[in-house]
């Protein structure tokens, strides 16, 4: 059962985050943090199909999270969630056309391999 | 403010909010006991425990700083950056919540924060993007 919530919640987060991500990058660096522009921006972002997917996805992701973690200990659930991890860099390079360095592919590798030890 | 700082202080707090957020609700659900249910009823009632309740709120506040990172800074940068969370929060569960961490998941931190310093060199945001 853990396993399966571990891979409910990977899929989940990686289809969450790659839209988040293709959202943001549409939209633009956000430079203007006063409460009225934050509350235009926010109104603009919840009509954003983009977005409204991506949150739809992480709400499937948190419910799966929260039943792991009435199994689970939390120094295993957090690190297991990162199973989505390698995909999502190769989906931000081909679907996202994002540069990714070498020193980003190291760094990333070196995550991964550190988050499998975590989850021993 | 600069692109550098911006991005410093969003990734703080995209990683405590996380961090603070997870353990909050891994509190919560030690209170609320096992649920695994296909029956709604009982994961409305585990959001209304107040630990469960102070994790999504701090959830909602990761999402507006994930969200905003995310709009100068690409997704392949943000993540293992922000991974450094993981290791908080094995701390957090190693302390607060007395879990065992084996020499192996040490192994791991380590391994974890040398990418997160490795990555967080490269630069945020893809040159000639626009932003």
């Amino acid at each position: 059962m853990k396993w399966l919530l571990v891979a409910v919640i990977a899929a989940a987060t990686t289809i969450s985050d790659v839209l988040q991500a293709a959202a943001m990058k549409r939209h633009g660096e956000i430079r203007d943090f006063r409460p009225g522009a934050l509350g235009r921006l926010l109104a603009l972002l919840a009509r954003n199909k983009l977005v409204v997917a991506s949150v739809a996805a992480m709400t499937v992701s948190f419910f799966a999270f929260i039943a792991l973690l009435s199994l689970a200990d939390l120094s295993f659930a957090v690190p297991a969630t990162a199973a989505s991890y390698a995909l999502e860099t190769v989906l931000a390079k081909y679907l996202l056309q994002e540069p990714v360095t070498w020193g980003r592919w190291a760094g990333a590798s070196l995550v991964a391999c550190g988050v499998a030890l975590l989850s021993l | 403010m600069n692109l550098r700082l911006k991005t410093r202080f969003f990734t703080v707090l995209v990683v405590l909010s996380s961090v603070c957020g997870n353990f909050s609700l891994s509190w919560g659900m030690r209170q609320v006991g096992r649920l695994v249910s296909i029956s709604p009823m009982a994961y409305v009632q585990a959001v209304f425990n107040p630990w469960v309740a102070l994790g999504i709120s701090l959830l909602i506040l990761w999402l507006f700083s994930h969200m905003t990172l995310l709009s100068w800074a690409d997704l392949s940068y943000v993540l293992p950056v922000t991974s450094i969370g993981y290791v908080l929060s094995a701390m957090a569960g190693r302390l607060f919540l007395h879990e065992e961490i084996s020499r192996w998941r040490w192994a791991g931190i380590l391994l974890i924060v040398a990418g997160v310093a490795l990555v967080a060199r490269t630069a945020p945001h893809r040159p000639g993007a626009p932003s």
